[in-house]
């Protein structure tokens, strides 16, 4: 079976997000980018399930300006088998949408018959939270999302998912999407020797042309702003005045 | 002239930044309160290592190391740079002199130590004798087929740690130009060799947990086969082993700096004085502006002298040049960030005045700022006769 895990590049989650003078967006000039967190929880996912020998190859792809091949370097140094670059704008600032990345993994999935799709639940510079569920739409195959734990049985692979006030098992017939949550797994360290051999892994380089796909944006950012600051604190003199502040001014209590 | 790094580097960089920053970081206050680090806790920091590929990476592919060039080797020593000594020593570098070793003594030192199962020190100074290693009091005499060592080292670092110790000793004199001269042998001594004891050293105000430890030998009796190169040739395999080891004084001094540097910038953006943040004022913010000046410049001389290595280029002045200006550039760079934080820089709730004191020994050790300074104007006189 194979693994497609996609991967996006994004800004670094130590880097202090400035939102630009005009409010188009944020700036990414020069700022440090990588893979996005639950994309690298997805690879590290993908390359257990071949270390179990239940995946025979671990595909990364990712969609976005020719710079995401470091991100696919990346991946490829953690243990990924090969990858395919989409090229799909020249400009770092050009957020592509998730329909439109949808749309490119579905023919990326119709030539390499993966039997599963393991993705991010969202990329955390946006946070849509929609190509997973969108792919799976598209392809009209069964879907998991926000897996915390997963196994294959056969034809099916059963997720825990992560929901509001609890988990929930659920059993997906295959081929199947699973996007992943945080608890997942600890994603490894590239390790030197997968480092010296991610240069000579195959990266195979597309453009968003090449599978006919329109990639031209059809959400408009209205705003983009600051959010707001913290406003200061209240100290109470006593437990006393704490209680009746919660029951009276916050009603928690 | 090319001068970014390949995406190998690159992700060398960016994997040992993530280790030191999740796997070292953490740890730090408690070995630097401890003043040690417990067998557990580095036997767990190296077994990742290990796991990782990076145990010994600076050997060669021929005995079991990756084989990192020099320039990419002082790239991952400059990102432990970052993290306590104590603790990344378990990033398991041995003595690259053990590549001198021959015969039996690859099977019994060399490759345990690259494959991580003996650790070793480097017994060098001595109470008399440190800048001026001819100096040294330590002896081995010849009795029978054997060596008999007598002395004292001190400042050994990692030997608390060490399965074995490289030990330098004196096996006689030479008439010199200069007037008679020691001649030095170098002998791999095992831990628990009779007449060889270890034991605690100095409290220092550097590198608490990183100890430093006195080695002496009485009467301790070696068979010829732990000579460690040619008898009486201790002076070639110091020149030929240890005349790299000053790169990584320095680029772990520009790796240590950019962690200050970055503590430094956010607070400076943070702090508010007079209703404005302070990297505002002129006074601090162009404290800022020569940190990372200097810290570039140390950077780029560093990696420029490993770079001269891999070229097999002369680099004997430029490795001091880069040793003697970073470390001495990170003693400025902690003053500075200490000034900038006001009083706070100097509470240990802050690691601040760690790096501040840390920063003291690295114009010390592996040759001090004026040894290096004599290098660097004697490379440059002699040619001139001068």
């Amino acid at each position: 079976m194979k693994v497609l895990v996609p991967v996006k590049r994004v800004i670094d989650y130590n880097v202090k997000v400035r939102v630009k003078a005009d409010g188009s967006g944020v700036d990414l000039a020069n700022v440090k980018m990588s893979m996005n967190p639950f994309d690298e929880i997805a690879v590290e996912e993908a390359i257990r399930l071949k270390e179990k020998g239940l995946a025979t190859e671990v595909i990364v792809v990712s969609i976005g300006v020719k710079q995401a091949q470091e991100t696919l370097r990346t991946a490829l140094a953690m243990g990924a088998d090969r990858a395919i670059l989409i090229v799909a704008t020249d400009d770092v600032q050009t957020d592509i949408e998730p329909l439109a990345v949808a749309k490119l993994l579905k023919a990326v999935v119709d030539a390499e018959a993966p039997g599963l799709v393991l993705c991010g639940k969202q990329a955390i510079d946006n946070d849509m939270n929609a190509t997973g569920q969108m792919l799976s739409a598209l392809l009209g195959w069964s879907q998991a999302t926000f897996a915390s734990e997963l196994a294959i049985e056969g034809d099916m692979a059963v997720v825990t998912r992560e929901v509001d006030g609890g988990l929930q098992t659920i059993k997906v017939k295959m081929p199947t999407i699973v996007t992943v949550d945080l608890r997942l797994n600890e994603p490894r360290y590239a390790s030197l020797p997968n480092i010296m051999k991610a240069k000579k892994k195959p990266l195979d380089e597309k453009t968003a042309a090449d599978y006919g796909v329109d990639v031209s944006p059809r959400l408009t950012v209205v705003k983009t702003t600051e959010p707001a600051g913290r406003k200061a604190g209240v100290k109470v003199k006593s437990v006393d005045e704490l209680i009746a502040k919660l029951k009276d001014e916050a009603g928690v209590i | 002239m090319h001068y970014g790094l390949t995406s190998e580097q690159e992700m060398i960089v960016s994997t040992v930044r993530s280790f030191v920053e999740n796997e070292i970081y953490p740890l730090e206050k408690q070995i630097e309160d401890l003043g040690f680090v417990p067998h557990e806790i580095g036997a767990e920091i190296k077994r990742k290592t290990l796991d990782l590929g990076f145990y010994a990476c600076n050997f060669p592919e021929s005995v079991g190391g990756p084989g990192l060039s020099h320039l990419e080797f002082a790239l991952v020593e400059r990102e432990l740079g970052r993290g306590s000594m104590a603790l990344t020593h378990f990033f398991g570098r041995p003595q690259n002199i053990l590549m001198a070793c021959t015969g039996e003594q690859v099977e019994r030192y060399l490759l345990p130590a690259v494959r991580g199962q003996r650790m070793d020190a480097l017994a060098m100074t001595e109470p008399d004798a440190g800048s001026d290693i001819r100096g040294m009091k330590t002896t081995a005499r010849r009795d029978g087929g054997d060596w008999v060592l007598n002395g004292t080292k001190h400042f050994i670092s990692g030997a608390e740690h060490a399965d074995f110790v490289i030990v330098f000793a004196a096996t006689g004199e030479e008439a010199t130009s200069a007037g008679p001269k020691k001649k030095i042998t170098t002998f791999l001594v095992d831990r628990g060799t009779p007449g060889f004891t270890i034991r605690d050293g100095y409290k220092s105000v550097s590198h608490r947990g990183y100890k430093n430890m006195i080695l002496e030998f009485d009467n301790c009796r070696l068979p010829d086969a732990q000579v460690l190169g040619q008898v009486d040739g201790g002076f070639a395999v110091m020149n030929e082993w240890l005349y790299a080891t000053r790169i990584t004084v320095a680029t772990m001094s520009v790796g240590r700096a950019r962690r200050v540097f970055d503590l430094m910038l956010d607070y400076a953006a943070a702090r508010k004085q007079f209703d404005q943040p302070i990297g505002r004022f002129q006074g601090v913010g162009f404290q800022l502006a020569d940190s990372i000046t200097e810290i570039d410049a140390a950077d780029h001389l560093t990696l420029a002298s490993a770079w001269r290595l891999d070229q097999g280029l002369p680099a004997n002045r430029e490795i001091a040049s880069a040793k003697l200006y970073a470390t001495e550039m990170l003693a400025r760079v902690t003053d500075r960030a200490i000034q900038i934080h006001g009083g706070m820089g100097l509470m240990d709730d802050l690691p601040l005045e760690r790096f501040w004191r840390d920063a003291r020994v690295e114009r010390i050790w592996d040759g001090t700022s004026e040894i290096q300074r004599h290098i660097i104007s004697r490379d440059l006189l002699r040619p001139l006769g001068a």
